[in-house]
């Protein structure tokens, strides 16, 4: 039933927001329905399907599973902080390029997933990404363009170190990419 | 001609959806939303006693709860929109919340609108319902014995329909040299796209305009059955549903739930949204298959089939879904031949009432329920006959020089090379190379097997004649507008709403093709009955062969009227005008020539055009296939059984597919790799369960076992292309034949591997332990 209200800080793609809400509040909804952040979505109610994956203090994390007040004094990154459309993530890019999509509505929660991944094991083997991939769920690509997509993203990566996997969207309005680069490489 | 119909190009849908800026429908934010919770049965089959919502009406935030009883009277009942001919279909009403009795669990008995998703949920706790609870039954062969419970009174024997089709006689097994009986169960399926069904509706009492987002297939048909629903008028209702995150036959239906919610945010006066949870959408949310089949194959002992009769059970559910008569009926029985020579066929199909969630199209739609029986019958054939089951396929598939062929069942193959695609995936496969490896392995211990599926698929619906004609409430063409702007940018308005299978780019190849203009140049809206004239949606593998034919045709109007000014333009005859990669050009002197952006702004400026053409450069078409196509193709798998745990791993498996002339390789080898994991899981995993109460026991994610990554090898893809001679295109679906193929290559592969241990039959889904079972029983059950 409805509690009372609790005050939230996050910082969310860089930005901070301040918030009351309810203890029970899922940082799931904090996102989308307070803070109007609908990239990242809600799949299922058992934390199996995945789609509401963003990164806390820069772990893959499934959203709908962890209470807005869990995250208080925490990094979020959300599929809109990734990359912006004219400075794609490499993972975005890989999932363009590889065709690692079809309707589109696991996408977000697959490329943090594939965020957290990389930033754990930056040379993935593909079994290590169909492993990496066990908390998801994708049920329109078959999975197959998905791990092509990661490997696009590995490659490039690779190539471009030592850029941080995550990169925090430089349209983000305060200063704050920066303190998340150095927080999450600290972690 | 530009070369890019063929080519790979990068989606043009794919930048909104990697970088978050999709909207789908439970993105929609209004102001003064409120949202909607529906209260579900908890029980299979007991009658309302009572309904008290005082409580409930307490919660803070909540501002209105509806009954069954409050909402027959104002909103009609739920229609089914499939009558297949000479069945007697039984349509008893489907109330949007139950009325009197509930039917199944997950049947709609009330609905809160407050004002937080939270205290909508708080509220349906605080609702107390007393039932009657009354016996229950979720089998459908039980429900049809004496003394089963009765679901609804219009159906006494819980029979909603017997259909028949075919011309096989008793003589014809009496006489064969071979006969094959078997029965075979093919389970119930949860579609599970990965967004759940949603609705959000917004009225304006000014206007008498109600607004409708909905995670919809066919916008426009639930425009037209909404209307009814509601008593409101189709063009006071606008039906939008832009971004869908996958439907597989599970967002075709118009359900009760998207009517509730309209018709609160007209009461309320206020946008109501609501969403169902993944618990909801196992319960709610229509399923597929849940066939029981009996079935008799004949044949000579030189591995000709003669006939072949089927006798299917299909699971309906509680009450008649939008699509649902039609799938065990037409899109079943007519292909039960499949690709096969088979000169005899009866199928006789008993849709029937129970206790369950209601069932409709899912991914392939019948025409996986034949396949699978099909295929799985010609194995046990070749077993019977000692003959390789690749030998057998050979000796019946349909020679490429009998098309058009026609089957028993009416149908009309429009063009094919059936022995082609079978050589070819052969080839790749090395089917001959794996036989002797088997027996090598076979003497090591080791139990590999493969299966092979030769298969067509009806698709492209279809010809609306057709559609009347086999009881399709609707018609089955499609429109398209080609507006072309005064800078020679093109917006090309489909009728068919694609929420995944990439025709935002794959439209736009057939227009950068016939205009000559960049893909970049043109956009392509669908699923919105404001923006669109008319359409009747993504469902049977129709979207690239109607919808894409319609916008080939739209097309050829525009370029006939921009050829006509361009004409003018150059000052020569109409006749004596070319066109090839977006320039206009005087025969005989390609130095004059003139643009097709040149000619656009013509056509606008309107200062001088030819005498009697128009201004501005748009074209419509409705287009009405003149038959339905038919994609086919050959699948292989081959697999090992671990023979102490019944785990099955599957090392290859490889598609070739023919599907007319492929407009984009890369999305066309999507679509086949997304449908084989389908009809993987079908083989192998996936399976809803009942028990006798009727609860669904597998009714979360945890409990129903979805694919994953690592379940799988990388997929071998290939296409044959032989185009389909009766449209512009030359093309097929591609959407379905992964799901129609998979699930038998699979079957048949472990089937094969366990032949040594006589094993015949396993029913789906193939689990460890089941397959470990089966291997301990020897095939003692059969």
């Amino acid at each position: 039933m409805e509690g009372s209200k609790c005050s939230v800080t996050l910082s969310v793609n860089g930005t901070s927001y301040t918030r009351e809400v309810e203890a029970r509040l899922l940082l799931v909804h904090f996102l989308r329905d307070e803070l109007g952040l609908t990239g990242t979505h809600v799949g299922c109610d058992t934390s199996q399907c995945g789609a509401c994956t963003v990164l806390l203090d820069r772990k893959a994390v499934k959203s709908c599973t962890v209470l807005a007040v869990q995250a208080d004094g925490c990094e979020v990154t959300t599929i809109e902080g990734l990359g912006r459309i004219d400075k794609l993530h490499p993972l975005q890019e890989g999932f363009w390029e590889k065709h690692g999509l079809q309707c589109g509505f696991c996408t977000p929660g697959v490329i943090m997933t594939a965020a957290g991944l990389l930033d754990e094991n930056p040379h993935p083997t593909e079994e290590e990404i169909r492993e990496g991939l066990e908390g998801v769920i994708c049920r329109c690509t078959g999975y197959q363009n998905i791990v092509r997509a990661i490997q696009y993203a590995a490659d490039r990566t690779h190539q471009a170190e030592p850029e941080p996997v995550v990169e925090v969207a430089a349209s983000a309005p305060t200063g704050a990419q920066d303190s998340l680069r150095q927080e999450g490489e600290d972690a | 001609m530009s070369t890019v119909f063929g080519q790979v190009v990068k989606r043009r849908e794919d930048p909104r959806f990697i970088t978050g800026r999709g909207q789908y429908t439970d993105d929609v934010q209004l102001p003064g939303m409120l949202y909607a919770a529906i209260l579900r049965s908890p029980h299979a089959h007991a009658r309302i006693v009572s309904l008290d919502v005082e409580g409930a009406k307490r919660v803070p935030g909540v501002v209105a709860i509806y009954t069954g009883r409050d909402l027959a009277e104002p909103m009609g009942t739920v229609p089914t929109a499939w009558i297949p001919p000479e069945s007697s279909l039984k349509t008893p009403p489907h109330h949007a919340l139950a009325v009197d009795k509930v039917r199944y669990v997950g049947d709609g008995v009330a609905m809160v609108v407050a004002d937080s998703r939270y205290a909508a949920r708080d509220a349906l706790d605080l609702i107390s319902v007393q039932y009657e609870v009354l016996p229950a039954v979720v089998n459908q062969v039980e429900a049809m014995r004496d003394g089963a419970p009765v679901l609804h009174e219009e159906a006494p024997d819980n029979v909603a329909f017997h259909w028949q089709i075919g011309n096989v006689t008793d003589e014809v097994f009496n006489q064969a040299e071979v006969v094959v009986r078997h029965t075979i169960r093919q389970q119930r399926l949860v579609p599970n796209p990965m967004e759940p069904r949603a609705s959000v509706a917004q009225y304006n009492p000014a206007t008498g305009e109600l607004t409708v987002w909905v995670t919809s297939q066919n916008p426009h048909i639930h425009r037209f059955i909404l209307s009814g629903i509601l008593g409101i008028p189709e063009h006071r209702l606008r039906v939008v549903a832009t971004d869908v995150g996958g439907g597989f036959g599970a967002k075709i239906a118009v359900y009760p739930d998207e009517a509730l919610v309209a018709f609160a945010a007209m009461d309320l006066g206020r946008p109501v949204k609501w969403t169902e949870d993944r618990r909801e959408h196992f319960l709610a949310t229509t399923h597929g298959r849940d066939h029981v089949e009996e079935l008799e194959l004949a044949g000579t002992r030189d591995g000709r089939i003669q006939a072949i009769r089927v006798r299917a059970y299909a699971n309906m559910g509680a009450y008649l879904s939008t699509a649902a008569p039609g799938v065990p009926t037409i899109l079943f029985g007519l292909i039960v031949p499949g690709p096969y020579t088979i000169p005899y066929v009866g199928v006789d199909v008993y849709g029937v009432f129970t206790n369950t969630t209601p069932t409709d199209a899912y991914r392939g739609a019948g025409r996986p329920e034949a396949t699978y029986l099909l295929e799985r019958m010609v194995d046990l054939y070749a077993r019977e006959i000692r003959m390789d089951p690749v030998e057998v396929r050979r000796r019946n598939l349909i020679p490429a020089d009998e098309f058009p062929y026609h089957t028993p069942t009416g149908l009309e193959y429009d063009s094919g090379n059936y022995h082609l695609a079978l050589s070819r995936a052969l080839d790749m496969a090395d089917y001959d190379g794996f036989r002797r490896k088997q027996q090598e392995l076979r003497a090591q211990g080791r139990h590999v097997g493969v299966g092979v599926t030769t298969y067509v698929e009806i698709c492209g619906l279809g010809p609306s004649q057709v559609a009347g004609a086999v009881g399709f409430q609707g018609g089955l063409w499609e429109s398209s507008t080609v507006r072309v702007h005064p800078t020679g940018k093109v917006t090309v308005f489909t009728g068919s709403s694609p929420h995944g299978q990439g025709e935002e780019t794959t439209f736009a190849q057939i227009v950068a093709d016939k205009l000559g203009v960049p893909v970049e140049d043109v956009e392509v809206v669908h699923g919105d009955t404001a923006r669109i004239s008319m359409g009747w949606g993504t469902y049977g593998s129709r979207t690239t062969p109607v919808a894409g034919s319609a916008l080939a045709v739209a097309l050829d109007r525009v370029l006939e009227k921009a050829r006509r000014i361009a004409a003018h333009m150059l000052e020569v005859s109409t006749e004596d005008v070319e066109c090839a990669d977006g320039q206009f050009y005087a025969k005989g002197a390609p130095s004059r020539s003139v643009s097709f952006q040149d000619v656009a702004l013509q056509a606008h400026m309107a200062w001088n055009l030819p005498q009697g053409v128009e201004p501005s450069l748009e074209a419509q078409a409705f287009y009405d296939p003149a038959n339905f196509t038919y994609s086919f193709g050959t699948h292989i798998c081959m697999v090992e059984v671990d023979t102490d745990t019944g785990d099955v791993r599957i090392d290859r498996y490889i598609a070739v597919d023919d599907c007319g002339r492929v407009i984009n390789p890369m999305i066309a080898e999507g679509q086949v790799h997304g449908g084989i994991v389908q009809g993987i899981g079908q083989a192998l995993w996936e399976g809803a369960v009942y028990d006798e109460q009727g609860q669904l026991v597998t009714g979360t994610l945890m409990d129903y076992a979805m694919p994953k990554a690592r379940f799988f090898p990388n997929f071998e893809t290939a296409f044959t292309e032989t185009p389909s001679p009766h449209n512009p295109l030359g093309v097929k679906g591609i959407g379905e034949t992964g799901t129609i193929a998979a699930t038998p290559t699979v079957v048949n592969a472990v089937l094969d591997a366990l032949a040594p241990f006589g094993v015949r039959e396993i029913q789906m889904p193939l689990t460890p332990e089941r397959v470990w079972r089966s291997i301990q029983e020897g095939g003692q059950r059969s």
